[in-house]
């Protein structure tokens, strides 16, 4: 390796240090904010450090019911949003991981079709049908319930072409030797396939459950009851910048909250997410 | 490519992907189809009476001059955003890769804003750049800059794209960190022993190397900007002032939900759906590539 001069070393930790204020500063002025009375907040600029109102802004928030949306607890707001991440996470390995044997393991008519319709849904955001999908939820029943939320989000063409390729690695001698031994595809399914997968499975998880979690036009679609927003919608009816009755400090609470869940698992789960990201991309 | 053994069940596959099947059908193909054929239909906003006009509506929506506003609101945005987040991340990316020491600790604390919603990113840079209570805006006050992007347009854009940015760059630096470890060190050795310094170095060896990863993450950077910031421009901005951050997808979004006209909606929609296919199409052209040369 090349010798690095020190002040070049020092010149990049200076500019990673700096980048790291840009990318963090938002998110702990955030915090410092849900700790401060509404008085400071509205009198800038905002203090540096955290203040003395964490238990009293955090209760409030969480057990008392916000007064914008409808006396919804923040509480009920981040049931509603882990429901929907994790559904659209499970949901979505589930039926991909599935599909995906199908199409790898066997040989079947319009086997190809079905491939290829899948694959087109790439083409298909929520955002490029927003309305005629609305009404398709309507005519189902579907608003303001939990499967509105979570099914119609869970059909990826990713996940199944992401473990398309990885079922394709693996070698043909392994299904062999499970079928001599007597295994049918349950079996191998269960017993071989699954555990190989674990860690694709685990990397996918982190990713998609992120992705319900963030999702902002599909639950402002599919819900219009406060009891059933997720956490994201019910910030966006609290804050009114036009009117100065914004209550900011819960406002702060509730974002925190919002944000803190996915942020721990990103950081936790590292390994994981990083994997996930750059699998799920290629 | 594909295992040869395989299993002989003849109904169990169409079973296996019937959920898939069945979901893509319902909430994907047949809501696409819908909206190719309201694209088609002009209708009155109670949904009473609606004639077939063919590509009327597209006609209409293409001469439109709001139509034509936030196309090029759309393009400024989504090439401010992309610039700005990828540039930010390979700074960061490259100066990561040269430290040895608290290597590991820089990637953590720069991958978080990954997991924060675009539309809490947006409340967040609007809650420090708000201009009665945004801490920032007060900072930019008392150095004499009339700051307030709730009345004045440009400003609106700026803290969009802020906000789009800032979320993105983790997702950015990621990728280039990874593209970065791919580069040959033997290359760079290599140069160094001629005696090229690191500026030269980095320009003709290290960022013509990155040149897939720099496009992959092009496009990806775009449908980000032309898709996944709805939220930003809905919680932060709602398109104003006037309409001077009036995205494509916001404006679908409006003219079909808020404003009821349907069949101008509908045609936005199809356009949109020509801008995805073609985004698609190049991502994959040149994942094929990689592919080969990679």
């Amino acid at each position: 390796m090349i010798g690095q001069s020190p002040f070049r070393i020092f010149l990049a930790h200076a500019v990673l240090i700096l980048g790291i204020l840009i990318v963090a500063f938002p998110i702990y002025y955030t915090f410092v904010a849900s700790t401060q009375t509404l008085q400071t907040i509205l009198r800038p600029p905002l203090p540096f450090w955290p203040g003395d109102q964490f238990w009293n802004n955090y209760s409030e928030a969480l057990f008392g019911g916000v007064g914008r949306i409808g006396g919804v607890g923040v509480g009920r707001l981040l049931l509603n949003t882990t429901i929907m991440a994790l559904g659209v996470a499970v949901g979505k390995i589930f039926i991909s991981i599935l599909s995906a044997y199908a199409i790898v393991f066997f040989r079947f008519p319009l086997r190809m079709t079905f491939f290829w319709l899948i694959f087109i849904t790439l083409m298909l955001p929520v955002e490029v049908r927003i309305l005629p999908t609305y009404k398709v939820m309507v005519d189902l029943g579907m608003i303001d319930t939990y499967a509105g939320l979570i099914i119609p989000l869970i059909a990826s063409a990713t996940a199944t072409l992401l473990f398309r390729q990885f079922f394709m690695t693996i070698p043909g001698e392994l299904v062999e030797a499970a079928r001599v031994d007597g295994a049918g595809p349950w079996r191998f399914f269960f017993d071989i396939l699954l555990p190989l997968s674990r860690t694709n499975i685990a990397a996918l998880f982190v990713i998609l459950f992120i992705y319900g979690w963030t999702q902002y036009l599909w639950p402002l679609l599919v819900t219009n009851s406060n009891n059933m927003n997720t956490i994201v919608i019910a910030l966006r009816k609290m804050v009114s910048f036009a009117d100065a009755d914004t209550q900011w400090h819960l406002v702060m609470v509730t974002a925190m909250l919002a944000i803190m869940p996915p942020i721990l698992i990103v950081v936790l789960m590292q390994r994981w997410f990083v994997r996930g990201l750059v699998e799920s991309e290629k | 490519m594909t295992p040869r053994v395989i299993f002989p069940n003849k109904i169990l596959p169409y079973l296996l992907v019937a959920p898939q099947l069945a979901i893509t059908l319902v909430f994907f193909y047949w809501p696409a189809g819908q909206a190719l054929y309201q694209s088609m239909l002009r209708q009155d906003p109670f949904g009473l009476k609606s004639r077939f006009v063919w590509f009327a509506n597209f006609r209409k929506v293409l001469v439109d001059p709001a139509y034509l506003n936030s196309i090029k609101v759309t393009v400024v945005f989504s090439l401010a955003t992309a610039i700005v987040a990828m540039g930010v991340a390979l700074l960061l990316a490259v100066m990561a890769e040269k430290v040895v020491r608290g290597k590991g600790i820089y990637r953590t604390l720069m991958i978080w804003p990954y997991a924060v919603a675009p539309a809490i990113a947006g409340m967040l840079g609007l809650f420090l750049f708000n201009p009665s209570i945004g801490s920032l805006s007060y900072l930019l006050r008392r150095f004499g800059i009339a700051w307030d992007p709730l009345l004045n347009g440009t400003h609106a854009m700026i803290l969009l794209v802020a906000a789009a940015a800032w979320k993105q760059i983790s997702y950015n630096f990621l990728f280039f960190i990874a593209g970065l470890q791919a580069v040959p060190k033997t290359l760079i050795e290599a140069a160094a022993m001629d005696g090229a310094s690191e500026t030269k170095r980095f320009w003709t060896i290290v960022f013509p190397l990155l040149a897939p990863t720099t496009f992959f993450l092009l496009v990806v950077n775009t449908v980000y900007a032309l898709f996944d910031t709805f939220g930003i421009v809905h919680a932060v901005t709602g398109g104003g002032p006037g309409k001077t951050t009036e995205t494509l997808v916001y404006k679908v979004y409006n003219d079909g939900f808020v404003n009821l006209i349907l069949g101008d909606s509908a045609a936005q929609s199809v356009i949109l759906m020509i801008i995805v296919i073609a985004l698609t199409a190049i991502q994959f052209r040149y994942v094929e590539r990689r592919v080969h040369y990679g």
